[in-house]
């Protein structure tokens, strides 16, 4: 499964993209494991008020099932338009 | 429906003339276009708009699509840029036909709500204090409120 980040968790991490071999149930799980991972993925979330998260493409909540996701995403609030 | 994200310029007069010219039927036409605002005190050198390339196009469909289904539209437009921008330059137009004004004015308010917070792009300003990504407003969520059904920002 791939995590994408964008804007400035993308930046905060480091990174555009995970690839993550074994997907937890939830994204909550996975925001645990990747808080986990390293002291900048831990800073990336720390306030889950400030980010959202898109599962294969579309906005959903940090509840949100992982069960056959392909794609996660994680970003701030959206500035469009 | 016509949907567009791109890194070149476009002609805003050249896309609402080669619009409307493909409205048979309606009789009303409205554009809106956003373009790269300076704070005033001048300091701004460039907005670089990053986006989530496989979600923008099908989160702009989606806007277009529901805002066909709830107004009276001929066809919808959308043009959102990404990249590097300089000040006064063309972030963005939607446009929008339907028989009779109210609609097409509605229907593009709508879109420019929901495009503000619910396609996935980031603005980032450069300033001479450096570069700074833009803060989301609390008004701009406020403003989807008044379309009714709008779906709730799901983490919010």
């Amino acid at each position: 499964m791939d995590v994408l980040y964008f804007a400035w968790v993308r930046e905060r991490i480091g990174s555009p993209r995970d690839v993550i071999e074994t997907p937890p149930a939830t994204v909550m799980d996975l925001v645990e494991e990747l808080r986990g991972k390293e002291a900048r993925y831990a800073a990336a979330f720390a306030d889950l008020d400030a980010l959202r998260v898109a599962v294969d493409q579309e906005l959903t909540d940090f509840n949100a099932s992982l069960g056959g996701a392909r794609e996660v995403a994680f970003f701030p609030p959206m500035t469009g338009g | 429906m016509d949907i567009r994200v791109q890194q070149a310029a476009f002609d805003l007069g050249g896309e609402a003339s080669h619009f409307a010219a493909n409205q048979q039927g309606q009789g009303a036409i409205v554009t809106f276009a956003g373009i790269v605002r300076d704070l005033g005190q001048g300091d701004l050198h460039a907005m670089e708009i990053e986006h989530y390339p496989g979600m923008t196009d099908k989160a702009l469909t989606s806007i277009a699509e529901e805002a066909m289904k709830r107004w009276a539209l001929g066809d919808v437009l959308i043009i959102h840029r990404f990249g590097h921008l300089a000040p006064q330059e063309l972030i963005m137009m939607v446009a929008t036909s339907s028989k009779h004004r109210k609609d097409a004015f509605e229907a593009a308010e709508f879109l420019m709500d929901y495009l503000k917070s619910r396609a996935p792009f980031w603005k980032r300003e450069v300033t001479n204090k450096g570069a700074e990504w833009v803060a989301a407003r609390d008004e701009d969520e406020t403003a989807l409120s008044r379309w009714g059904t709008a779906k709730k920002d799901p983490a919010g």
